[in-house]
């Protein structure tokens, strides 16, 4: 089916309450339009603010909003644009952060109960480069609790919906960051992708989201789910946006001794150009039993249409991937039921059971402050890591790990880059999966081996299904290698429109 | 039971029969200024949580960085006990909960430590032992949790947590708590020696546990053993080490087995009891550590750190030997710490006399240290007297200016003071009287008034001699010299 024009007419619109239409922009656009001082940072920040006020009730992106904030950055950012001094690409921008970053003095919950009342006294890396390039930030928005699930249902603090379709879920874990920017609530937003937790809501929510290298962008004030697997990445509505974004965080932190120390290419340069000598990878494994058919259709359509500008088509293979989600929930459940021990009642975050002694208080604590979801993994990675099992389990799913890693090495030497879809399917109704964990697992089964192998993936809309939802393509690429996924993106983006489809929820 | 008396007898008895096997887990934390993961400062005795930070305190979202003078440290260490080094090793987590353990885990290191092998000599009785070690690992201390009266609480200081330690594991070669205590000894010499712990046993800056286990004697089988904790001095390693053995000595002998078990050293009960069975033995989940990148020491930074090691006390001992004409024991006892050796070595700068230095050293030194002694173990940095200040006290001994015996109140008086022996010795009048003169007629009124005694020497009774020579002391008020007045007195008796 055909996209809905983004001129459809919705009985939700409040035309009079966002007259100025600057929370449309792309970032590109806004930032031109910025230096041009054609818009201030204040106008822009106020639209989002104002689109966030009208339609957040409903789609519930938002955990914080942080309007005040919001404001007196953008006044800092416009006296910095009138001064025409550290003028950087984010100045003036407004953008949210999934609710993992740390944020010194902005209250920073995971979306979990045991930090509820957690206001960080230090500052995150992601959030200080954004605060120093002149960013705004709108909100903290809502994700899965400790970025444990794909649908953004395991947030124990609120409910976001898919702004495409309120009865759907956004995607997760960073479902608020990928509603926040498909609602044109801020032009752009930060997430984390453990398994496929960017490019999961980014394809459900219709916008570009890009999981980089592992290593790309410092965790230093990213609460931590899984160490080795954990990484930041940026949604816009645009690739060059995503482009601008990615450049503003990324590079080394010698707080984070995993991130890389390479230099920082321009991102948005270079862009545009066709894709002749490009040869993109398509992996049999991942068009697989299970894929809807719309799903299937949109993305070879994007296949075709990258072959007709310019690329070159080769099958390739990546042959442990039918053990990629077994493997992750593994690796992944063991990190985290190390890193979440420090949720303890000691020292911040919820505490109860304390009258009744120090094993009570800690039992008490993680029961009432945790969630299912977040109990069902401790518990997983735990048995994982117990004596006796730890080399049926973890040491059995390093090993694989390796070979997973092989499989795209060895495909990388016949292609520049990998495209399949993003999900086998598109979002889904609340309720649909959440009571079978299992099924909620094999939602990632296209996604997690990128983050088990520690390589760049981005999705991008492709299109849209029977119901009007959309479909995203993925691009994985080699380590370090992000500008090839922004390259054929930008090519993709440049040729087809579903990227301009708004939601009919958006104030035009 | 009372230990005190019937202990000697009873242990005398258990190891005609009984062979003590012991190893020891020595916990040395490392001097940098910084933790091993933070830059808060490491240092013992800031208020409570002053040296905090978000990281060493575990808050959410922090991350770790090493501390690379803490690496530099640890190869030191390896290449003072002879440790072969791996150029690649791996930090990992161990996983617990406890208030004092902000993260839930330990950064350390357990599948694959920085360096194994090595060995540290230890002389027990006049003979050395060659105790192996079995590795040596960096790893991380936790907090510390303060249990006040009767309170209904506890407090948690975490100024400790994330400071540096390096565990050291000995292979259980060790035959007896005296060996024990003078391993534990020489690795805090050695580790003193190379500047990279300061040994403070009281202050937890070196700790250890033991595990020991008995086999009957002329056995090769390892019997099972108990881990001991909480030993926080070399008196305590002793007493302790040695009432496990007779706890174990009297669960064989009535045909008992021993418990595989980790037991709490009571020092003022004397005794050790149970903590915990190989049954609550914690599971500590171990596994690699995601946050840091395996540890890489190449040859280059072993060389830096090679090149600027100091001399170790075995090869000092030699050179003392060889290059001061001490006896090896002697010189085993100037090297023992290396506050001792550096005074011995600057004393001598200033009066090369290396008989004499040596013995006023080994003697009245080490007593004033002995004297300033904590729970029993001599303190050499706080020695109330200045090298300078002893030879140039026995510079005016060898110049004939004082008597030893004088010396010895000069010593006194010096001590405690910035005075030189030289300005005691004027002001008070005591420079040594060689006068032949003088001293005779000293000798020529004692010998006039005492004809009886006089008689008598030249009868044959030779010891009066020493008779003359105390009463001319008396005299002169110990300034005589004591080789003028045996020369006159011999001259003026025999005449």
């Amino acid at each position: 089916m055909r996209p809905r024009p983004a001129t459809t007419t919705s009985s939700c619109r409040g035309l009079s309450n966002n007259v100025s239409g600057l929370h449309l922009l792309t970032i590109e656009e806004a930032a031109r339009r910025l230096a041009a001082r054609e818009t201030s940072s204040l106008e822009l920040t106020e639209a989002c603010l104002s689109e966030i006020e009208r339609t957040d009730g409903e789609i519930g992106s938002f955990l914080e909003v942080t309007a005040d904030l919001a404001r007196k950055q953008a006044k800092k950012a416009d006296a910095r644009i009138a001064a025409g001094k550290d003028i950087a690409p984010l100045t003036g921008v407004p953008i949210a952060l999934k609710d993992l970053f740390i944020t010194e003095g902005v209250r920073t919950t995971c979306a979990s109960k045991i930090l509820h009342n957690f206001v960080p006294t230090y500052q995150g890396t992601v959030a200080g480069r954004l605060a120093d390039a002149g960013a705004v930030l709108v909100g903290k928005a809502n994700m899965d609790e400790f970025a444990m699930g794909s649908s953004c249902e395991n947030s124990a603090l609120g409910r976001t919906s898919n702004p495409w379709n309120t009865a759907y879920v956004p995607g997760g874990s960073s479902g608020g960051s990928a509603s926040a920017v498909a609602a044109r609530q801020a032009l752009g937003s930060y997430g984390t992708d453990t398994g496929g937790s960017i490019r999961l809501p980014a394809s459900f929510c219709g916008v570009v989201g890009l999981k980089p290298t592992y290593g790309r962008v410092s965790r230093y004030g990213v609460i931590a789910f899984a160490s080795s697997l954990d990484q930041v990445g940026p949604f816009a509505t645009s690739i060059r946006g995503a482009a601008a974004l990615l450049g503003a965080v990324a590079g080394h932190d010698p707080r984070d001794s995993t991130s890389i120390d390479t230099p920082v290419p321009d991102y948005t340069s270079g862009l545009g150009s066709d894709l002749k000598g490009v040869r993109v990878g398509v992996p049999k494994e991942y068009f697989i039993e299970g894929l809807e058919p719309d799903v299937e259709a949109r993305v070879r359509e994007a296949l075709a249409k990258l072959e007709e500008l310019g690329a070159e088509l080769v099958q390739v293979s990546l042959p442990h991937t039918e053990y990629a989600v077994a493997t992750y929930y593994i690796v992944a459940t063991a990190e985290a039921s190390s890193n979440l021990g420090r949720y303890d009642g000691v020292r911040f975050g919820l505490r109860t059971g304390e009258e009744q002694g120090l094993a009570a208080m800690y039992g008490r604590t993680r029961d009432q402050g945790f969630g299912d979801e977040v109990k069902r993994r401790i518990m997983l990675g735990t048995y994982a890591l117990s004596a006796g099992y730890y080399d049926a389990y973890y040491l059995k799913a390093m090993k694989v790990r390796t070979l997973i890693r092989r499989d795209f090495i060895q495909a990388f030497e016949r292609c520049d880059v990998i495209a399949s879809p993003t999900g086998a399917t598109t979002a889904f109704k609340f309720g649909e999966r959440s009571g079978d964990p299992l099924a909620m697992y094999l939602t990632d089964v296209l996604t997690i081996s990128t983050n088990l192998a520690g390589l760049p993936g981005m999705s991008q809309p492709c299109g849209f299904d029977s119901e009007g939802m959309p479909v995203g393509l993925q691009l994985i690429g080699k380590p370090l290698d992000e500008q090839m996924l922004f390259k054929v993106g930008a090519a993709f983006e440049d040729a087809t429109d579903f990227h301009t489809k708004i939601p009919t929820s958006v104030a035009a | 039971m009372s230990k005190g008396e019937t202990q000697r007898t009873e242990l005398d008895y258990v190891l005609e029969k009984w062979e003590p096997v012991i190893g020891l887990e020595v916990h040395a934390q490392l001097l940098t200024e910084s933790k091993l993961f933070c830059g808060c400062s490491a240092r013992f005795g800031a208020p409570a949580n002053a040296n905090t930070c978000p990281v060493c305190t575990g808050m959410p979202g922090v991350l770790p960085v090493l501390n690379k003078r803490a690496v530099e440290y640890a190869i030191r260490g390896a290449l003072a006990t002879g440790c072969k080094i791996n150029p690649v090793s791996r930090w990992d987590r161990k996983n617990y909960f406890y208030p004092d353990l902000p993260k839930s885990y330990q950064i350390s290191q357990f599948e694959k430590p920085y360096c194994e092998g090595g060995e540290v000599s230890v002389d027990v009785d006049g003979e050395t032992r060659h105790i192996r070690l079995t590795r040596i690992h960096m790893e991380e201390d936790a907090g510390k949790s303060i249990h006040e009266g009767n309170s209904e609480y506890s407090l948690v200081d975490l100024n400790r947590s994330s400071v540096p330690l390096l565990e050291i594991v000995s292979e259980p070669d060790l035959r007896s708590a005296v060996e024990a205590a003078a391993y534990m000894r020489k690795m805090r010499s050695i580790l003193r020696y190379i500047g990279i712990c300061d040994g403070n046993m009281n202050e937890g800056s070196m700790r250890c546990d033991a595990n020991v286990s008995l086999r009957p004697r002329g056995s090769e089988t390892l019997g099972t053993r108990a881990e001991i904790k909480n030993m926080n001095s070399f008196r305590s390693i002793e007493r302790a080490v040695n009432y496990e053995i007779c706890r174990q000595a009297d669960i064989l002998d009535a045909g008992g087995k021993i418990v595989q078990e980790t037991r709490l050293w009571d020092a003022d009960l004397g005794e050790t009891r149970s903590m915990r069975s190989k049954e609550e033995a914690h599971d500590y989940r171990y596994f690699p550590e995601p946050d840091l990148l395996p540890l890489v020491i190449d040859d280059d930074l072993i060389e830096k750190v090679r090149a600027r090691m100091p001399e170790l006390p075995d090869a000092r001992r030699e050179r003392f030997v060889s290059q001061y004409g001490l006896s090896e024991a002697d010189a085993g006892v100037l090297t023992s710490a290396k506050e001792l050796a550096d005074f011995f070595e600057q004393a001598l700068a200033e009066h090369p006399n290396s008989k004499a230095i040596a013995n006023w050293v080994m003697g009245d030194i080490i007593r004033l240290a002995n004297d300033a002694a904590v729970d029993s173990e001599p303190d050499f940095s706080k020695i109330p007297c200045s090298p300078v200040q002893l030879a140039g006290l026995i510079r005016l001994i060898d110049d004939g200016t004082i008597s030893g015996k004088i010396a010895k109140d000069v010593f006194g008086k010096m001590c405690g003071t910035t005075e030189t022996a030289a300005t005691i010795v004027e002001r008070e009048g005591l420079v040594q009287e060689s006068d032949e003169g003088k001293i005779g007629e000293v000798i020529d009124t004692l010998l006039a008034a005492n004809p009886d005694k006089v008689a008598e020497y030249r009868a044959g009774k030779e010891k009066m001699l020493g008779f003359f020579v105390g009463q001319v002391m008396k005299e002169t008020q110990g300034k005589a010299n004591p080789g003028v007045v045996n020369k006159l007195l011999k001259e003026k008796l025999t005449d």
